[in-house]
C-alpha cells in the first residue's frame, strides 16, 4: 500500500497528489511515468510523474478526472493509501542545452511539461512554455511555470485568462519570427492537441517531441496494448516511449486506438455512480 | 487392499478426469478438471507396476520420484506421499495442473506402451491438494546465515529459488514488477485451468513459512538495476520470463481489434475482466474471435474467448458467437497440451487447420471486420522435424472478424538487462546461464526459467530455480568458487 501524503484541489476536476513511493521516486526523471492501480478491483492507470521528490521518497501525480478511476482517485485523501504504484516507467527527456525551446502543456499536460521545463532550463536552454486550457478554471502551476521558464504565454479558448487562442497561435508567431531559432520543441496534452502541434511545427522543421497517453495494461512490454504506429513500424508507448518524434506518430491510428473503450468507460462510470448513490443511501438510512 | 500381482494391476482401467459438464462450462470460469476423489486415487495409484527401471523419472524434467510417492499414496500414507513428492517438487498442485504429462513422465510410462499410462499428473494434483489443505510437510528455515538474496521474478522459476534458498538460512527478497505475484501463473493460464486460489495459496504459505521479503510493483531495470541490487545482495536469481509478444507482419496488425495473446489473457485473468464492470478493466472482442497459433497460450485465450462469447449471449439473449484457431499447420502438429485441444473441441472452439493469415482486414473507422488468410498444404520436413507447411496458390479467403488474438510465441522481456553490463545474451534476447547451475555470465548473478529458454514450462522453469538455488546456496557457504 502507497500512503497519499498530501492532496490539493487544482481545479473542480483536477487533483494533485503525492505518494509516498521511494522505491519510484529514487530513480525518477522527468519524462517517466508510473502505473497506479486504486483498489482490488482497480485497473492499472498510467499517470506522467509530475515533479519527485528524492529525500522525501514522494512521487506528484496530476490527473484529471475523466473516467471511473480518476474520479475514485480524486475522491481518495491524505492519509488514504492506493494498492500498487510500480515505476518510475519509461525513458527520461532527453535533456541537454540545445538553445532555445518551447515547452507546451495542454489542460493536465502543464502537469508534465513542468519538471521537464524545469531540468531544460538547469540545463541551460532557453525556455519559453506554452500553457493552455478551455478555460480559466482548469488552468494550474502558472507561477511554478513561470519560475522555470524565460517566457510563459497563457491561453485559454474561452478568453477568461491570457490569450483567447489555442496554443498553436502564439506556438506559430514564435516560430516566424526569424530572428529566434527554435531548437526543439516539447509537446504534452490532449493526444488532438498533440497533434496540430506537430503539424504546426511541421512545416519549419522543428524537432518536436510528444508524450503519449495510449491505453495501457502492464507498463512494463508485456502486452503491446500501448503499441503505437510510427512512420517506421510500431512501437510500446511504455518501453520505447512515452516520449516520441511527434512528426513520425500516426495520429489518426492513436486517435482511434485511444477511443476503442470509451462505451466500456461510459459504463464504467455509470456503474460507479449507482454504487455510489447506493452506498450514499444505506448510509444515510442507518443514521 | 490386498497386495495386488501384476497382471491384477494391468487389469485395472485408467480412471477418466471427472469434469465440469461442457455446455456448463462453457458459461463460466470455474475450474474444469475437479479433481479425483481419495478412492478413485488410491486405486488409479494400484496401476503402478513400480519398475526397478523407472522410465517415468526419466521422462520429468526435474525427475519427481514418482513410483516412492504412488506407493505412499496407495498405502494412503499421504503425510509420506507429499514429503516424497516434495524432495523435487515444490509446487505439486500446480503441476498436476498444468504439466504436458503425454510428452513427459506419462509418455514414458510402460504401460503406455500397450495400454494407457498411470495418470501420474491426476496423481500429483491429488497429492497437492492434499498438500494444500492440510499443510502436513511444513517448509521449515535453517538459522539465519546473514547472507542476502534477490530474485527477481515471482514465476515458477523466481518462488522455486526463493522457497530453496531461504531454506538455507539466507534473507531472501523477491522483486516483481506487477501487483501480484505467480508470473505467469496469474497473468496467463486462466482461472478454469489453474484457480488463482491453487497459487496464491503455494506463494503465500511459502512467503510466510519462510520470511521471504516479496516486493510487488518493483520493476528491475527501472525501480533498481542489477548493478545495483548486486551492491546489496551477495548474489542475485533473475527469473523474468518471456513476457515480450510478437505480432506478425501482416497488413492490418495495428487495427483496432487486434491483440496479443497476452494483452488478452492479462485483461481476463489479472485483471478480471470477464468481471467488468465489477472490476475497472473491460475487453472487448465482439461476437467472432480468432486467435493465430495452437499452443497452451492460444488455447488458453481462445477458451477465454469462448466464456466472454457465452456470458455476453446470456446477457444479451443473442446467440454466442464463434471462437476460432487459426493454426498454419494440422492437428498433428499442435503443440499445446492434449487435454486443452480436448476441452477446447468439447466446448465448441472452431479449429481451421493449414490456415495462415495474410491480411487483417478493417473498415473506415479502423476496427477489424476481418481476417484473410490462404490454405496451406504440408511438405518436405523441416529443421524442427515437422512437415513445413507451404501455401496452395490462389486459395485467399476472408473470414468475417471482430478481434484477432495473436498468440504467436513470446521473448524476454529487455527492461531488466539495464545496467548489467557483462551479463551476456543470445540473439533471441534470452539470458546466457549453464543449464546445470543456472550462472549467467555476470559474477553472482544467476538466471532460469523461460528468461534463459525462451517460452517453455512450469515444471522446467521449476527445475532451473531449483539448480540456480543449490548452486548459491552451494556458493555462499563457500563450497563453490564462481570460476
Ligand atoms: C497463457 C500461457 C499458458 C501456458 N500454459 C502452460 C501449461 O499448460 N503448462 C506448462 O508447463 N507451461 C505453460 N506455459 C508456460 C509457462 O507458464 C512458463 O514457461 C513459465 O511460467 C515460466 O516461468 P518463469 O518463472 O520463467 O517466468 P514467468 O512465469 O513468466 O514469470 C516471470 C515473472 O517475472 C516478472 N518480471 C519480468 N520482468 C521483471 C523485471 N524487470 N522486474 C521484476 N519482475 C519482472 C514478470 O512480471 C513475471 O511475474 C504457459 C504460458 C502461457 C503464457
Ligand atoms: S502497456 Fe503493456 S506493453 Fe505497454
Amino acid at each position: 500500500m502507497y500512503r497519499i501524503l498530501s492532496k490539493e484541489v487544482l481545479s473542480d476536476v483536477v487533483k494533485l497528489m503525492d505518494i509516498e513511493a521511494p522505491h519510484v521516486a529514487r530513480r525518477a526523471a522527468a519524462g517517466q511515468f508510473i502505473i497506479v492501480r486504486i483498489d482490488e478491483f482497480g485497473e492499472r492507470i498510467p499517470l506522467t510523474i509530475a515533479d519527485f521528490d528524492r529525500d522525501r521518497g514522494t512521487i506528484t501525480i496530476i490527473f484529471q478526472e475523466l473516467g471511473k478511476s480518476t474520479i475514485q482517485l480524486g475522491k481518495m485523501n491524505a492519509g488514504d493509501s492506493v494498492a500498487s504504484f510500480a515505476g518510475p516507467l519509461g525513458h527520461p527527456t532527453e535533456i541537454e542545452n540545445f538553445g532555445t525551446v518551447i515547452c507546451m502543456g495542454g489542460g493536465v499536460g502543464i502537469a508534465p511539461i513542468y519538471p521537464i521545463a524545469r531540468a531544460l532550463k538547469q540545463a541551460g536552454n532557453k525556455v519559453i512554455s506554452i500553457i493552455g486550457a478551455r478555460n480559466k478554471s482548469l488552468l494550474f502551476w502558472e507561477e511554478k511555470m513561470r519560475a522555470v521558464s524565460d517566457e510563459l504565454i497563457i491561453c485559454t479558448d474561452d478568453g477568461s485568462h491570457g490569450r483567447k487562442a489555442l496554443v498553436t497561435e502564439p506556438l506559430k508567431e514564435i516560430l516566424d519570427n526569424k530572428d529566434q531559432k527554435i531548437a526543439k520543441v516539447w509537446a504534452i496534452g490532449p493526444a488532438i492537441m498533440m497533434k496540430f502541434v506537430t503539424l504546426a511545427t511541421k512545416p519549419y522543421e522543428v524537432p518536436t517531441i510528444v508524450s503519449l497517453n495510449t491505453i495501457m495494461i502492464d507498463g512494463t512490454g508485456m502486452c503491446g496494448g500501448c503499441r503505437v504506429l510510427l512512420e517506421d513500424g510500431a512501437q510500446f508507448v511504455c518501453v520505447d516511449g512515452p516520449e516520441f518524434n511527434g512528426h513520425k506518430v500516426d495520429w489518426d491510428n492513436l486517435l482511434s486506438r485511444l477511443s476503442f473503450y470509451k462505451d466500456e468507460e461510459k459504463k464504467a462510470v455509470e456503474h460507479y455512480d449507482h454504487k455510489c448513490r447506493l452506498e450514499n443511501a444505506v448510509a444515510k438510512g442507518e443514521k | 487392499m490386498a497386495e495386488l500381482k501384476p497382471h491384477e494391476r494391468m487389469k485395472i482401467k485408467r480412471h477418466d478426469m471427472p469434469n465440469q459438464d461442457q455446455l456448463v462450462r462453457r458459461g463460466n470460469y470455474e475450474e474444469v478438471a475437479l479433481g479425483y476423489s481419495e478412492e478413485t486415487a488410491r486405486t488409479e495409484a494400484e496401476r503402478c507396476l513400480q519398475c526397478k527401471d523407472p522410465k517415468c523419472v526419466q521422462g520429468c524434467p526435474v525427475g519427481v520420484m514418482i513410483p516412492q510417492f504412488i506407493k505412499a499414496l496407495r498405502e494412503g500414507d499421504m503425510v509420506k506421499a507429499v514429503e516424497w513428492m516434495k524432495v523435487k517438487n515444490n509446487l505439486p498442485a500446480i503441476c498436476g495442473r498444468v504439466c504436458p504429462q503425454e510428452v513427459q513422465c506419462e509418455g514414458s510410462c510402460i504401460l503406455g506402451k500397450k495400454g494407457e499410462a498411470v495418470a501420474i499428473g491426476r496423481l500429483e494434483r491429488f497429492v497437492g491438494d492434499y498438500e494444500l489443505s492440510h499443510r502436513s510437510c511444513p517448509l521449515v528455515k535453517a538459522p539465519a546465515t546473514g547472507k542476502k538474496i534477490a530474485v527477481v521474478g515471482s514465476g515458477p522459476a523466481g518462488i522455486t529459488c526463493a522457497v530453496d534458498t531461504a531454506r538455507e538460512g539466507h534473507q531472501v527478497t523477491m522483486f516483481e514488477s506487477l501487483h501480484g505475484p505467480g508470473g505467469v501463473l496469474i497473468y496467463g493460464i486462466p482461472e478454469f485451468r489453474l484457480p488463482k486460489a491453487v497459487v496464491h495459496g503455494e506463494i503465500s504459505y511459502a512467503v510466510d513459512c519462510l520470511g521471504i521479503d516479496l516486493k510487488t510493483d518493483h520493476v528491475i531495470g527501472r525501480s533498481f538495476t542489477l548493478n545495483e541490487l548486486l551492491e546489496e545482495y551477495d548474489a542475485v536469481f533473475l527469473g523474468t520470463g518471456a513476457g515480450l509478444p510478437s505480432f506478425m507482419r501482416i497488413p492490418g496488425i495495428n487495427l483496432n481489434g487486434v491483440m496479443s495473446a497476452n494483452e488478452f489473457l492479462t485483461r481476463v485473468n489479472l485483471m478480471k475482466a470477464y468481471q467488468f464492470p465489477d472490476y475497472d478493466t473491460p475487453v472487448r472482442i465482439g461476437r467472432k474471435v480468432a486467435v493465430v497459433g495452437a499452443g497452451n497460450v492460444a488455447m488458453d485465450a481462445v477458451r477465454c474467448s469462448q466464456r466472454l462469447l457465452a456470458l455476453q449471449a446470456a446477457q444479451t439473449g443473442e446467440a454466442p458467437g464463434e471462437a476460432h484457431i487459426v493454426y498454419r499447420r494440422s492437428k498433428d502438429e499442435v503443440p499445446a497440451r492434449q487435454e486443452e485441444v480436448h476441452h477446447a473441441e468439447e466446448e465448441g472452439v472452431i479449429f481451421n487447420f493449414l490456415t495462415n493469415p495474410v491480411e487483417i482486414i478493417g473498415d473506415e473507422t479502423r476496427r477489424v471486420t476481418g481476417l484473410k488468410c490462404v490454405k496451406m498444404e504440408l511438405g518436405e520436413p523441416d529443421a524442427s522435424g515437422r512437415r513445413k507447411p507451404v501455401e496452395i496458390k490462389g486459395s485467399e479467403f476472408v473470414m468475417e472478424m471482430d478481434t484477432v488474438i495473436m498468440a504467436l510465441g513470446t521473448n524476454p522481456n529487455p527492461i531488466v538487462f539495464v545496467d548489467a553490463d557483462g551479463l551476456e545474451r543470445t540473439k533471441y534476447g534470452t539470458a546466457v546461464a549453464d543449464t546445470e547451475r543456472g550462472r549467467t555470465k555476470k559474477k553472482r548473478v544467476w538466471a532460469g526459467g523461460d528468461v534463459v529458454t525462451g517460452a517453455a514450462t512450469v515444471i522446467s522453469a521449476m527445475g532451473a530455480g531449483k539448480r540456480a538455488a543449490a548452486d548459491i546456496n552451494a556458493f555462499l557457504k563457500g563450497e563453490a568458487d564462481w570460476e
